[in-house]
Parts: C-alpha cells; sequence; structure tokens
C-alpha cells in the first residue's frame, strides 16, 4: 500500500501542502434577495396592548416616519446560515493556519474554554447597570484580574475600561495631559517622545491628545538611541511613550537610563507593551521605572481577535496617578465588590460601561489556567520560538535579519527582502501574497517602510517545531521561486479566495464603493 | 495582473543606455565616466553591464509591447538591448563607433523630448543621471535602471525589474503621480584624489514608487507633497518678525516659498523678512552683508539620497554665516518619506571647517510636519561627530 | 530549582523537554536564559511572579470561573426594564452561531485574499447600514458609540476648521463625558438646553447660539431620556444655515420605522450596533457607527477602515480592499485622522447577519412592536398615582423617563421594592438631571411580554403606595 505519510516528505524535509483555499464565488448579500422571504419572525404584540395603544406610528410626526422601508436583502434563515459559513470558511482565522505571519499581533490560542465560559448566560445576560449585588461575580473577576496584572507590572492601579490597545494609548496620553494640566505645565509641556519602531499608535495617540510628536530613530545597530533621547528631551517634554521590546523584537538595554532622563525633565514615562509576550515573568515596568504601562488582551493575554476586535486594553498607573485614571473603576470593600464613580479628578469615560467583560473574562482565566510558572513557560517558548525560527529564516538567501548583529531577538523579528528584492525584482508584498497559496498568513510591517522591503514574523508560544518548520519552508521555497519562477510571484495569489486586487478604484472617488447602494449607482450612472 | 494601456491609445517610450556605465566597479575602479577609464576597465576585462540590465528591465514591459513605440540611440545606446529584449525600436541619431560619451547622452534626451516621449528610461549611473538633467531638466518624466558602480540618485528604481514594473504601472496608468528625484553627482575627478566632492544639479521627474497598500493595519500614509506642503504651512506660522530667514536649496524647502507666494528657484540660497523676499540666489558674501548684526534663522533640508545637510549643494551657507547666525538657529526639515528613503544615516556634514562641523554634529531635530519632529543624528564627514558631541542646541523653531 | 518533573502545557507545544533541548540545539545555546542577554540582569524579576495557584485542568478552571460567574444573576432571572444605553433586544441563535465561528472569531488583520471572507461581511455589513441609514458611506466599526460620537465631531471640526461644537443636554451622559475628553482642550463644548416639556431642543436657544464659528451641533434621536426629536428638518436647516454640520446620534434598531436622519437634514450619523444581535455582556458588547454621503470632503475624514469592491485580474471576479488609503493626503488641516487599531469588527459582522435575517419587514414590525408596547407601558404606568408617564410630551421610542415626583419615594427606594419583586427597575437619573427631580428611564423591548409589563405596573403600584 501506498505509504502516504512518507509522501509527506522529501530528503527528510517536509513538502509544502497542496493547498487551495474556499473559493464560492458567493454573491453579496443582496444579490441574494427575494421578494417575501423573511429570516426571523417576531413575537406578536398582544391583543389588548395593540388595542390600548392604538395607531403608535400616527403619533410620530410625518417627518419622522420612516416611508421608504430600508432596502435591506429578504432573505430565508437557512440561506443567511449558508451565505455567512461560506463567507467564514473564505476566512484564514488563527485556528486555521501557523500565524506567524501577523508580526506584531501576537497570535496565540484562544482556549475554547474560555470563550464558553464568556458566552454563558451569566456572563451574556448582564446589563451593566443591575444592583451591585446581582453583579458581584463578574465585579470580582475584574478586580482579580486587575491584582494580576498588578503583580505582573508592578503598577499600583488598573483600568480595564480601554476598548483595545489603542484605546489604551490614548487613555495614557490623556492622563499624561490631566496630570501636567493640574500642575499649571500644560502649555509648556506639549511634546511627547517616541520611537520609530514603537507602534504608530503611540504618535497617533499623542497628537490626537493635542501634543506635538518628537520620534527618535534607533542606533545604526538598530538599538534606540540614548544620546538622541537625550538630545530631544527638555522642560516641553509631557512624556516618553514607547514600545520594549520595540517592532523589532530588540530590547532597549538601557531602559532604566531612558526613564531616567525623562523624569529629571520633569516628564512621565509610558510602557506600550502590546508587545509583552516575551518578557511576562521576566522584567516588569515599574522595575524599570515605568509610570504607567498597558497590555493588549487579545494579543498578549489570549482573548480572540475578532476580525479585528473586540479585543480589550488594560492601563495601568502608578498611585500618583491612580485618580485620573476613567470612570468607574471597581473596589473592593470587605467582602463586596463596587463601582466607584465618585471620581473628580479622573479623565471621564473612555469607553461606554466598563470595557469589554468578555474579554476581561477570558483574559482572566487564561492566567488562572497557567500560573506564575506558566506565564513564565508562556513567554519563554516564544522567545526560544522566534530565535529559532531565526535560524532557519537566516538559512533562506536573500533574507537578513537587519540590526543586533550578533545577538538575538525577544519574541519577533523584523527581516528584510531587500537583497532578494535587488536580485529578482520581487517585493515583499509579493511574497505575502504567495504566501497565501500555502495557507498561511504574511505581513510586512507598518507604513512607511523603515527597515526596506519588510516582514514581520512572530512565532508565539503556540506553535510547536513542527508548525515552525513548515513556515520556514514555505519562505524558502518561496524565495527560491523569486529566482527561477518570479512571474507566479508576481500574479499571487493562485489558490486563495480570490486573485490579485486592481486597487485602482479604491482612490477614484467616481469609482469606489463603500456600500452596495453606491456601487449600485456609481454602476448604473456609467453604463456597465 | 492585466496590464494594458487602457485607452488603446500609443504610448511612447525613450530609452537611452550608457553602455559603459558600471564598468569600474567590479575591476576596482572608482566610478567609469571618462574615456581613459573606460578603455582601462575594458582592457582589465570589465562586461558591459548597462545592456544586460536594461533587457532585465525591457521584459517587463513585454505585456504592452503592441501599444508601445520604443524611440532609441543605435547600437549599444539602446537598440540593442531594445532588440534583444523582443521589441521593434524605432532608431534615431548616430553615434561615433568609437565609445559614446556624455555628449551622446544629452543630444540623444533632447532628441526624445523633441519628439515626445511619455516616459524616458535610461540606464547608468550617477554620472548618467547627471547628463540627462543638464540636458532636459524637467522637461520629461524620467526612470532609472540602475546600472552604475554606486548608483545613490533618487532616480533610479532599486533594480531593473523593478525599474520595469515601475514603467510598466506607470504606462498603463496605474501610477499616476511623479515625485522629484534629487541630482547630485560626486566629481569624480576629485574622488580619485580622495577628496569627496558633489554637486546638487537639480530634480528629474520620476514616477512615484508609493505602493498601494492593501489592508494596511494602522492608518494611511501621507504623500510627500501634502507632507511638504503641511511643513511649509507649519514654518511660516511660527516666522517671527525679527528674524531673517536664509532658506537652502531643496525640493521641501521650496515648499515655504509657495507657502509664501514667492518664486523660489532648487538650487539657490534665498532669504526671506517678515515673509517677503529680501535677497535672491545669495553669494555667502551677500549673505555675510545682510546679516550685519541682525538676527537669522536658516531653514535647510538634507539633499539627496545621502542626506547631507551642510556641505553639498549649499556651500553658500558657510562655516562663517553658520558662526553669525548661531548654530542653534538651525532649523531642518523634511518630510518622513525622505528620511526614510535615506540610503545611509545619519545625516551628513561637511562645511570644510571642523570647528563648525563638531558644533553640528550630534543630534537635529528635523521637523517632519506640523506636530511631528524626528530626532537623527548628524555626523561630521570630516571626522566622528556622534560621541564627541554632548547634547546638541539645535532646536526645531 | 524544583523537584516537580517539568510541566507540559497543552497550550504551549513545544513546553516538551525534548523539544526544547532540539530547538536550543539548534539556536545555538544552552538554555533560553541566554536568549534574553540584551535584558539587563537588574532588571529581572528573578523570582516567580506571585500569582494565585494556577487551575491547570480544564475541569478545575471551570468549576472555579463557572462559581464565580453564578454569583451573578441576569435579565434571564429577573424582569428588567434597564437601558440607558445597554439594550436587552433578542440575540437570534444564528449570529452567536456565525460570530463563534473560528474562522470568523480568530481572524485578525490579513490581507483580503485569505480574509476575503472577512472583508465581504464587514462590506455586506456597510452595506446594509447604509441602507438603514439611507447613506452611501459607512465605516468599519469603531470601538463603540461613544467613540463614533466624538470622532464625528472631531470629523466635523476637521471639515469645517471651526473649533466650537453645540450639543444637547439630553444627551447620553457618558458620550458627553468621552467628547469632553476626546476633542480635548482645543474644541469648545457647549451646551445647548432642551424644552422642559417636550424634552426636546429647544429651538430659540439654538438659534441663539449658533454662529459662524460653530463647527457643529450634535443630538441623539431619540435622546437619552426618551423622547424623539420631531423638529428635526428646522435644526438641521439652522446649522446649515451657518454652514455648521448636523450630526445626529441614533439608535439603528429603531430606523425600521422611524425615518433615518439623513432625511431630515443630518450630515454624519453615528450611534451603537449593540442592539443588533449582540449580547449585553455587561456592557462588553458595543461597537460604533460613523455614517456620512460619499463626499469627498466626508470620506476623507474618516479615520476607520472602509471597505470597498475592487476588481481583481480574473475579468468578473470582485475582491476588497481600503478605499482612499492615502485620506491624510487629501486634507489640508493640521490634525492627523486620529487613530486606528482593533475594536469591533465581529460585532459588526454579527449585525450584517442580524440585519440580514430581519430584513425590511422584520425591522418594521419590530419597531412598531416595540413602540406599541413602550406606549402600553407608559399609558398603564400614568395611571397609578404620583406617576407621571412619560416625563415629556413628545413621541417615544422604546425609552421613556418616568416622574416618581408626586409619591414622595425616591428612585432608589422604589427600585429597591421592585427588586424584591425580582425586577430591575429603570436607570435612576435622579442625580444627572436634578431638574426632573425623582425620575428613572424605562426601557421596553421586544421580549417583554404583556404579563411582564402588567407584572411592572403591578409591582410599582406596590412600591409607591
Amino acid at each position: 500500500m501506498e505509504n502516504i505519510t512518507a509522501r509527506r516528505y522529501e530528503n527528510g524535509e517536509p513538502k509544502l501542502r497542496r493547498f487551495h483555499q474556499a473559493q464560492w464565488d458567493e454573491p453579496i448579500l443582496f444579490e441574494l434577495s427575494t421578494p417575501g422571504q423573511r429570516g426571523l419572525l417576531l413575537p406578536a404584540v398582544e391583543d389588548e396592548i395593540r388595542a390600548v395603544a392604538g395607531n403608535v406610528v400616527s403619533t410620530l410626526p410625518k417627518t419622522l416616519q420612516r416611508v421608504t422601508p430600508p432596502m435591506l436583502p429578504e432573505i430565508a434563515q437557512p440561506q443567511v446560515v449558508r451565505h455567512y459559513l461560506r463567507l467564514s470558511q473564505e476566512n484564514l482565522g488563527f485556528d486555521f493556519n501557523v500565524d506567524v505571519g501577523q508580526g506584531t499581533c501576537t497570535m496565540k490560542y484562544s482556549p475554547k474554554i474560555n470563550d464558553q465560559l464568556a458566552g454563558s448566560k451569566q456572563m451574556a445576560a448582564l446589563h451593566p447597570l443591575q444592583p451591585e449585588e446581582t453583579t458581584q461575580g463578574i465585579l470580582e473577576i475584574y478586580y482579580s484580574f486587575e491584582q494580576i496584572l498588578k503583580e505582573i507590572s508592578g503598577m499600583d492601579r488598573f483600568s480595564l475600561q480601554p476598548g483595545a490597545g489603542s484605546a489604551a494609548i490614548y487613555a495614557a496620553a490623556s492622563i499624561i495631559r490631566a496630570y501636567h494640566a493640574e500642575r499649571g505645565e500644560a502649555i509648556q509641556r506639549r511634546e511627547i517622545i517616541t520611537t520609530i519602531f514603537s507602534h504608530p499608535s503611540d504618535a497617533a495617540c499623542a497628537k490626537v491628545a493635542g501634543f506635538d510628536v518628537i520620534t527618535l530613530y534607533p542606533d545604526e545597530d538598530g538599538y534606540p538611541d540614548l544620546n538622541a533621547l537625550k538630545a530631544a528631551v527638555s522642560e516641553r517634554t509631557a512624556a516618553l511613550m514607547i514600545a520594549n521590546p520595540e517592532d523589532t523584537g530588540i530590547f532597549n538595554p538601557r531602559i532604566v537610563e531612558w526613564v531616567h532622563v525623562v523624569h529629571e525633565a520633569g516628564g512621565l514615562c509610558f510602557y506600550d507593551q502590546a508587545n509583552a509576550n516575551g518578557i511576562l515573568g521576566i522584567t516588569r515596568a515599574r522595575d524599570a521605572g515605568f509610570d504607567l504601562c498597558h497590555f493588549n488582551l487579545h494579543k498578549t493575554f489570549s482573548t480572540p481577535h475578532g476580525c479585528g476586535g473586540p479585543g480589550a486594553g488594560a492601563l495601568g498607573v502608578t498611585d500618583v496617578l491612580a485618580p485620573l485614571l476613567p470612570t468607574p473603576v471597581v473596589a473592593r470593600d470587605g467582602e463586596r465588590y463596587t463601582l466607584d464613580w465618585n471620581r473628580p479628578r479622573s479623565i471621564g469615560k473612555l469607553r461606554a460601561f466598563y470595557g469589554v467583560a468578555g474579554a476581561v473574562l477570558k483574559a482572566y482565566a487564561w492566567v488562572m489556567s497557567l500560573g506564575a510558572e506558566g506565564l513564565l513557560e508562556t513567554s519563554k517558548t516564544a522567545v526560544l520560538n522566534n530565535n529559532y525560527l531565526l535560524k532557519r529564516m537566516r538559512e533562506i538567501p536573500g533574507l537578513t535579519a537587519p540590526y543586533a548583529k550578533g545577538r538575538h531577538r525577544i519574541e519577533q523579528v523584523r527581516y528584510s527582502w531587500e537583497e532578494l528584492c535587488k536580485e529578482t525584482g520581487v517585493l515583499s508584498e509579493d511574497i505575502g501574497l504567495r504566501a497565501a497559496d500555502f495557507g498561511v498568513h504574511y505581513w510586512t510591517s507598518h507604513h512607511p517602510f523603515v527597515v526596506a522591503e519588510p516582514c514581520t514574523l512572530e512565532p508565539t508560544e503556540s506553535f510547536s517545531k513542527m508548525d515552525l518548520d513548515e513556515y520556514a519552508a514555505i519562505m524558502r521555497y518561496v524565495a527560491e521561486e523569486a529566482r527561477t519562477d518570479p512571474e507566479t510571484i508576481r500574479t499571487a495569489p493562485h489558490n486563495s479566495t480570490v486573485h490579485r486586487t486592481d486597487g485602482a478604484v479604491l482612490d477614484d472617488p467616481s469609482q469606489w464603493a463603500i456600500t452596495w447602494r453606491a456601487y449600485l449607482k456609481k454602476r448604473d450612472q456609467v453604463g456597465e | 495582473m492585466s496590464a494594458s494601456v487602457g485607452d488603446n491609445l500609443m504610448r511612447r517610450v525613450g530609452l537611452i543606455v550608457n553602455p559603459v556605465a558600471g564598468l569600474g566597479g567590479r575591476v576596482g575602479l572608482k566610478g567609469s565616466d571618462g574615456r581613459d577609464i573606460q578603455k582601462k576597465a575594458l582592457e582589465l576585462g570589465a562586461v558591459p553591464r548597462a545592456v544586460d540590465r536594461t533587457i532585465e528591465a525591457l521584459k517587463r514591459l513585454a505585456p504592452i509591447a503592441a501599444q508601445l513605440t520604443l524611440l532609441t540611440y543605435p547600437g549599444d545606446m539602446g537598440e540593442l538591448a531594445a532588440r534583444r529584449a523582443g521589441f521593434d525600436p524605432t532608431v534615431i541619431g548616430t553615434i561615433t563607433t568609437e565609445g559614446t560619451t556624455a555628449e551622446d547622452t544629452c543630444v540623444a534626451a533632447r532628441d526624445m523630448v523633441a519628439l515626445g516621449v511619455d516616459l524616458l528610461l535610461f540606464a547608468g549611473g550617477d554620472g548618467t543621471a547627471c547628463d540627462l538633467y543638464q540636458a532636459i531638466g524637467e522637461d520629461a518624466v524620467v526612470l532609472g535602471i540602475p546600472a552604475g558602480v554606486k548608483v545613490h540618485s533618487a532616480a533610479y528604481a532599486i533594480g531593473p525589474t523593478v525599474a520595469g514594473d515601475l514603467a510598466l504601472g506607470y504606462l498603463t496608468g496605474k501610477t499616476t503621480g511623479t515625485r522629484e528625484a534629487e541630482v547630485l553627482d560626486v566629481d569624480e575627478q576629485a574622488l580619485r584624489r580622495d577628496v569627496v566632492s558633489t554637486r546638487f544639479y537639480g530634480v528629474l521627474r520620476v514616477p512615484d514608487d508609493a505602493r498601494r497598500i492593501q489592508g494596511a493595519k494602522a492608518g494611511s500614509v501621507e504623500s510627500d507633497a501634502s507632507t511638504a506642503a503641511a511643513i511649509a504651512r507649519h514654518i511660516v506660522s511660527q516666522m517671527d518678525d525679527d528674524s531673517l530667514y536664509i532658506v537652502g536649496p531643496g525640493t521641501t524647502t521650496r515648499s515655504i516659498f509657495s507657502e509664501l507666494g514667492i518664486e523660489k528657484g532648487l538650487l539657490s540660497v534665498d532669504v526671506v523678512y517678515r515673509g517677503e523676499l529680501l535677497a535672491s540666489d545669495v553669494s555667502e558674501a551677500q549673505l555675510i552683508a545682510l546679516l550685519d548684526e541682525r538676527a537669522a534663522k536658516i531653514v535647510v533640508t538634507p539633499i539627496g539620497g545621502q542626506g547631507y545637510l551642510f556641505g553639498r549643494g549649499n556651500q553658500q551657507i558657510s562655516p562663517d554665516v553658520l558662526r553669525l547666525v548661531g548654530v542653534e538657529n538651525v532649523i531642518a526639515i523634511a518630510t518622513p518619506g525622505k528620511l526614510n528613503r535615506l540610503i545611509v544615516r545619519p545625516l551628513l556634514v561637511d562645511t570644510g571647517d571642523d570647528e563648525i562641523d563638531r558644533r553640528l554634529a550630534g543630534y537635529i531635530r528635523v521637523v517632519c510636519g506640523p506636530d511631528d519632529a524626528r530626532v537623527v543624528r548628524v555626523v561630521s564627514v570630516a571626522g566622528d561627530g556622534a560621541d564627541t558631541a554632548s547634547k546638541s542646541n539645535l532646536e526645531s523653531g | 530549582m524544583n523537584a516537580k518533573r517539568p510541566l507540559v502545557y497543552p497550550y504551549i507545544p513545544n513546553s516538551v523537554p525534548d523539544v526544547r533541548q532540539a530547538m536550543l540545539a539548534e539556536i545555538g545555546v544552552n538554555s533560553v536564559d541566554e536568549l534574553y542577554e540584551d535584558i539587563p540582569k537588574n532588571l529581572r524579576l528573578g523570582r516567580l511572579l506571585d500569582l494565585p495557584e494556577p487551575m491547570l485542568s480544564e475541569v478545575e478552571l471551570a468549576r472555579h470561573v463557572g462559581g464565580i460567574l453564578s454569583k451573578n444573576r441576569t435579565c434571564e432571572d429577573f424582569s428588567s426594564f434597564l437601558g440607558a444605553g445597554c439594550y436587552d433586544h433578542h440575540v437570534p441563535a444564528v449570529c452567536d452561531e456565525i460570530n463563534q465561528r473560528s474562522e470568523f472569531l480568530t481572524a485578525y488583520a490579513g490581507e483580503p485574499y485569505d480574509d476575503h471572507g472577512r472583508f465581504q461581511a464587514l462590506f455586506e455589513y456597510q452595506s446594509m447600514m447604509g441602507e438603514l441609514l439611507d447613506m452611501d458611506v459607512v465605516n468599519v466599526p469603531t470601538y463603540d458609540g461613544l467613540q463614533a460620537s466624538a470622532t464625528a465631531v472631531r470629523m466635523a471640526v476637521r471639515i469645517t476648521g471651526r473649533k466650537r461644537i453645540l450639543v444637547a443636554k439630553t444627551i447620553h451622559p457618558s458620550v458627553l463625558s468621552k467628547m469632553r475628553d476626546y476633542c480635548g482642550p482645543s474644541i469648545d463644548v457647549e451646551m445647548l438646553d432642551a424644552d422642559l416639556e417636550t424634552g426636546q431642543l429647544d429651538l430659540t436657544r439654538l438659534k441663539d447660539a449658533l454662529s459662524t464659528d460653530i463647527a457643529a451641533v450634535y443630538f441623539e434621536n431619540p435622546s437619552y431620556l426618551g423622547a424623539l426629536e420631531t423638529h428635526g428638518d428646522e435644526i438641521s436647516a439652522l446649522v446649515h444655515s451657518v454652514g455648521a454640520v448636523c450630526i445626529v446620534g441614533v439608535d439603528p434598531i429603531s430606523l425600521g420605522v422611524i425615518a433615518p436622519p439623513a432625511n431630515y437634514g443630518a450630515d454624519i450619523v453615528c450611534g451603537d450596533i449593540q442592539s443588533l444581535g449582540i449580547h449585553m455582556q455587561f456592557g462588553g458588547g458595543h461597537a460604533g457607527f460613523i455614517g456620512t454621503r460619499d463626499e469627498v470632503k466626508y470620506v476623507m475624514e474618516y479615520p476607520s477602515r472602509l471597505f470597498g469592491l475592487a476588481p481583481t485580474s480574473v475579468p468578473g471576479e470582485y475582491g476588497f480592499g481600503d478605499v482612499a488609503y492615502e485620506r491624510t493626503s487629501f486634507a489640508h488641516r493640521e490634525e492627523g485622522k486620529e487613530f486606528v487599531g482593533t475594536a469591533s469588527a465581529l460585532w459588526g459582522v454579527t449585525a450584517g447577519v442580524y440585519l440580514a435575517l430581519m430584513g425590511p419587514k422584520g425591522m418594521e414590525e419590530l419597531g412598531v412592536g416595540i413602540m406599541q408596547r413602550a406606549r402600553y407601558l407608559m399609558m398603564e404606568l400614568d395611571k397609578i398615582d404620583g406617576v407621571k408617564a412619560p416625563l415629556f410630551a413628545a413621541p417615544h421610542f422604546k425609552e421613556f423617563a418616568v416622574s416618581f415626583e408626586g409619591t414622595g419615594k425616591t428612585v432608589s427606594e422604589i427600585n429597591d421594592s421592585l427588586f424584591s419583586q425580582r425586577i430591575f427597575g429603570g436607570k435612576d437619573i435622579s442625580k444627572e438631571f436634578p431638574e426632573f427631580g425623582a425620575c428613572a428611564l424605562y426601557c421596553v423591548t421586544e421580549k417583554h411580554s404583556q404579563a411582564d409589563l402588567d407584572a411592572l405596573v403591578d409591582a410599582l403600584r406596590k412600591a409607591v403606595s
């Protein structure tokens, strides 16, 4: 009989899988509409109610009555289910692929048990304004999780209200602004310092909060440049907002000096810990002297990414800044948990109610399933995986890992395909699209590129050695293909759901279509 | 990707190959301009790469070959490469049989522009880009296929196939914008005497290579032109009534003048006072005379692919001028795109005066937007600037 | 250090000792500690984190967390009339089915090829919301309605170049708090009084307050206090007469029966989609939308992603991409386009499923049914001595303010009494709006049966007597 397992190897190395993504050629929902079909029926209003209420629509002035029904599609239930399930098949969630190629996103396994717990009625059917005696369970989770984050970071107080990482970063900037305003230094301190390899939101959120942003470039070896920082601080410095390790996976060994320099100038220090996955239990924000820090619960703490949310952010601060946190916070009074709304110095509301409670629950459960040793194992394995993959990737001709010569990385690496590009003309983006033909994601870097032809890979602890070998094999294969058959790469993807998009219409106001109705209008105007 | 010229009109592409570009490097000679050097290189066994590189690039245009009219010069100057790439070019002009010179490049370029081309492709090195600029300036959109020894000029694509793809994109209308590529060249004669000296010639227009960003994770990207305008608005809004503003050459600094509604040459140093032009295209002597006892600020932008802040193209802002104005009154501006594109970071200064260079070295804030500054290292080319510089007093203004 | 055998974790495949060893050997180091070389010794924690003992088995974890959650009582255990920004509408089973699919749940930021499904699902969400709002542009969801409102204001400020906005006093206090923080010191927020009788915007006050340095006027319809604004036409006309932007916060689930704000002159419409098929989750199920006309000056101001149709290299095939990715290059304003990051995309997909199931008929029946139930309850409550329902002389949708001033009791006392009868009474708004005295905000949805409503009436009668 055929040895199907042996077939998967060639000279001891795994062969690439013959992947093809589902391709349903599924119409837009509106194209499936059949007048009269219903997807859901509603409970009928009781006769007596209707009699008493009378004609409610006539209580509205004509201008407020909906005259033309919304042109929603009319589809029966099985067809709705089928449509969305087909779309789901055309989507490559983490659960489906060796999702190493979404660097900085920290793609890791979201344990199903946590999803189930968060989906239970005791969580899902809670209204946020219920009397506190009925919500002691979820309030306890909030409180307990806050204590966990305090220990992990060394900070004194946390808010779990931010809707995600950028929201937390924005809140930090707002707190920094309020802090200096209370000291009468709001006008004077209008600058926030960040680095080019921190997340773009560090700069963007600071600007939204009204600050000027000073961005520092690294030194030639890719490490944050302390001398540049010293040149940048002044009496106008409100704060430092940086990620560490940065998006290149490099840890700043002089971080304590950085904090010192900024404190000396009278500024605060915020630690963007979106990249915390490699350092849990290894090093802490407070120990480096930071005044604020944040975590992404949908990254480090395993809550699912949800296509781009809902995620959740946790913002930690020192006691000095605690009164400025968004309102309310969860407090404990003996055995009772309570929401504290009495916070006159707070920056106010950041997000609806108390944040993404479901994500807080999942994050809590994740930590509780691992404990201190498990968190340490998580980080160490993330770092092990990353450096193992780095070794395999470096073996690929045409690929380099710039910066930090001879040093290891923490939990991710920003590679460069510049050499391959010079040689073959194949761009990093092309390689990413070809990677989709093998059932994996791939990400370049934030724009504009600083590292030429970048590729950022982050193999979290969720991946096995076999997974990493597979990913490296795909990259090696594509690199080789760039030399022998670049055209295939330039016209990729071939095995995905659709082929390469022509994006010109997306920038042309006369052609872009953000809704189906806009598309119809423009199509019918122009003619086919 | 379906490539076609949507409106079915013919596109005219000029092609000029500098067949000796890239000769010198492989056999250890610096640069390859000048007949003697070329001869020596060939004797040493150098193989001309320009033709091969051109063929690689032209092959990328195959999908629209039927809609292309390719104008080129005979033999090594383009015809050879075009035919080998599968095209049937229209050959114009004549060349001598002894080997081509810079003058041939210039004549060819002028001929093609006179006949009208949608895009002028050229293969060569920094020298070729200079020749081209001398001949046609910004009269046509051009794009370089790198074949030279050291190709720093921003008019070149990163490699031949990328050049071909960019040309394809531009000709089929996928890329519509152009950007300004600064043209500099190292003085070859001086270089061989181990004296580095560059000139800033001007800018060539090349297709903008900003790529479509699919699925951008975080926000969007500004184009250089709009950022330059935003920087200019910011600088103008911060100008005070007492200072003279000495504005150096470059594309970004020119935006300041656009904002003020004044014409400015690309290469000149000009002086503004209270929002009006005080003096244009000034020499060092004129600057020193103007500065007599007055407060002033200097606004400069890094020139070219190597990021010279002082010492290339703005020598009028001499060490004496810098002393009079004060090194702390230098305002550096640049778009983030420009900073990221610099081949070599840190920024370089080479005023010729060690003491001034040392004072300039260290770190400088480069204004990159209305609320956006980048701190960049400044290094003196003459000596080492980094570690000896304590905190620089350079302000962003 | 410890005598225990090394633990292998189910979530960490490479925690198997042999595999670790092989990988370390491949890298060329002896231990993982060597990989942390860039972290200075004095920054290393050097001890285990002081965290609770882990529940290593799923059995223990479920028991532990389940045990904590069992201390909660929910709107399934009690009859609830709470609203005020979070609503107990029915969540169709299909909505949960789709948003629990791993393909969607665990996806993130893939390209429009490998994640074509997500792009299409969100494009369809944008499209269905467009129909509901009668607008051609709707964004990929932002964090919640608070953010949508605050961003809408900043968009208007960028578009007009003006720095002052007028805001109706009757908007959700959380929205106001968010706006004040997010719009920061550079934008001036001025409140507009409401007509105390109708709860609607006082048009005379509005006229007086309007000037050419106003960027926008923001009001909600229905307002936080439940009253529907019936003078939308006049308001937007006044706003436009000074060249300002009219921003309306709306409850999308009302738009099957209530006219969308675009029909009475709104330029930017915003709100929250939690009502559309998303469980309440203690306030954790929110997502914000912003809708505008398909005009360049508006499109260019969105900080959020906007997905659009795009052709591919295969004729007849279509894909998706981000519209106007160079948005910032268009505007000649000093401000950047805020920021964008992970927000609430999965809820966008969910709301799309909801709207697909409901269709136009469903939305209309839902809206009418809710209004009928609310009206019934208002009329029945009003019969109770000392109770005035609704407080305002205006039409309402699903929420209304109830005054208990005539009963001599505080809302707190009343709600305590209701609680003992297993009812969550309406939100106590006495402190938020002291001018109305003892007042509560009651919310009715399609889940309330007549029995539920009658039980509330009886319970309230007891509570105030």
